[in-house]
C-alpha cells in the first residue's frame, strides 16, 4: 500500500481536529475533537511503524501507550469539565473568563491582584 | 530511476484492493470526523465521533495491526464515548439542536485548519510520494508480535503506564467528589464563584 494514503488521511483527521478544537464552545466536544487529532497520530504510528517493520515494534507500543493515555486524559478533562459545570452551572469554554485581562485595566487603575502583572 | 521502476509496479493509477479499500474506509472516516466537529447536535456528535473512531479501526486492520484495532475498539469505542455520552449527559447537554454550539471564531478556525491541511498534505506527499508499505509476509501487529515487543522490550513504560492510569483514577475521584472538605476549601479559594453544589448557577441558560 502506498504510506501517502494512511498519511493524509492522518492529517486530514488531524486538521479536523484542529478545526473543532478552535470552533467548538462546548468542552466536551472539545474533548471529543482532541480525540480526532489523538487517533490521527496513532494512525501515523502505525503507519510508519508498519513500513519501517521495526523489530522493536515501537510505533505500535506507543500506539498502545498514546490510547492508555488518551483514556488518562478524557477521564480527568471530564472530571474538570463536571466541576466546572458545578460550580458555574455552564460548560460553554467562551464563558470561562475569569482570567482574561480585562480591556480597562491595563491603562486604567489596576485591580488589586493585577498590580503586579501592570507593574512589571 | 527508482522512481520510476518503483512507479511501474505500483502507482496512483492502478491501485490494489487494499489501497481501494483503505481509500474507502478513509473517506467513511473523514466524513465522520468532519461531520462531529460540525454537527449542531450534541449527542449526534458522539455517535459520528463512533464511527470515525471505529474507521480508524478498520484502517488499522488494513495495515495489519491487528491488536492495535481490537484495542481501538475496546477503549475508545467502548470506554471513551460512554464517558463522553455521560459527560454530555451530566452537564445537562440539549437533546436537540443547540445553536451555540459553534463558537464566534468559526470561520477564523476554518481558515487555520484548512491552511494547516493544506500545508500538511503538501508537505506529505511530497515526502512520501514512492514509498510503499510491504504489507505481504506475516502480520505486523498480530497479537503474539505486540504482546512479545511490549513485554520483552517496553515493560517499564508498561508499568510506569499503569501508576499513571493509578494516578489519573485517584485524581478524577478527587475532582469529583461531590461534598466533603475539597468541596468548601475550592468554595472559599473562589470568590463567591463557587456555589452549593445542587444548586446550579441562575446563569445557566433555560434549556
Amino acid at each position: 500500500m502506498h504510506l501517502a494514503y494512511p498519511a493524509v488521511l492522518a492529517v486530514l483527521l488531524f486538521c479536523t481536529g484542529l478545526y473543532g478544537v478552535l470552533a467548538r464552545r462546548n468542552a466536551i466536544l472539545v474533548l471529543m475533537s482532541v480525540e480526532l487529532m489523538l487517533n490521527a497520530v496513532n494512525l501515523n504510528l502505525v503507519a510508519f511503524d508498519v513500513w519501517l517493520r521495526d523489530t522493536l515494534h515501537a510505533g505500535q507500543a506507543l500506539t498502545l501507550f498514546t490510547i492508555a493515555i488518551a483514556a488518562a486524559e478524557i477521564g480527568i478533562g471530564l472530571a474538570i469539565v463536571l466541576l466546572v459545570y458545578r460550580n458555574r452551572g455552564s460548560s460553554d469554554i467562551d464563558r470561562l473568563r475569569d482570567l482574561a485581562e480585562k480591556p480597562g485595566a491595563a491603562d486604567g487603575e489596576p485591580q488589586p491582584d493585577t498590580t503586579a502583572e501592570a507593574a512589571a | 530511476m527508482t522512481l520510476a521502476a518503483t512507479a511501474a509496479g505500483h502507482g496512483f493509477l492502478s491501485p490494489s484492493g487494499v489501497e481501494i479499500a483503505f481509500v474507502l474506509v478513509g473517506i467513511a472516516t473523514l466524513g465522520a470526523a468532519v461531520l462531529t466537529v460540525t454537527t449542531r447536535q450534541l449527542v449526534h456528535a458522539a455517535l459520528w465521533l463512533v464511527v470515525a473512531l471505529g474507521g480508524v479501526a478498520v484502517a488499522y486492520l488494513l495495515l495489519t495491526a491487528e491488536f492495535i484495532a481490537w484495542v481501538q475498539v475496546l477503549i475508545y469505542v467502548g470506554s471513551v464515548v460512554v464517558l463522553l455520552l455521560f459527560g454530555l449527559m451530566l452537564t445537562k447537554a440539549p437533546i436537540g439542536r443547540s445553536p451555540d454550539a459553534d463558537s464566534g471564531n468559526r470561520w477564523a478556525a476554518l481558515v487555520v485548519a484548512l491552511a494547516s491541511a493544506a500545508a500538511l498534505v503538501w508537505v506529505v506527499v511530497d515526502a512520501f510520494r514512492a514509498t510503499w508499505i510491504n504489507l505481504d509476509g506475516a502480520a505486523q501487529g498480530s497479537t503474539e508480535a505486540s504482546g512479545r515487543s511490549l513485554f520483552q522490550y517496553w515493560v517499564l513504560p508498561f508499568e510506569a503506564l499503569s501508576v499513571l492510569l493509578l494516578a489519573a483514577l485517584v485524581g478524577a475521584i478527587v475532582l469529583s467528589r461531590k461534598s466533603g472538605e475539597g468541596e468548601a476549601a475550592a468554595a472559599s479559594l473562589t470568590n463567591g464563584a463557587a456555589r452549593a453544589p445542587a444548586a446550579p448557577a441562575p446563569r445557566e441558560e433555560q434549556r
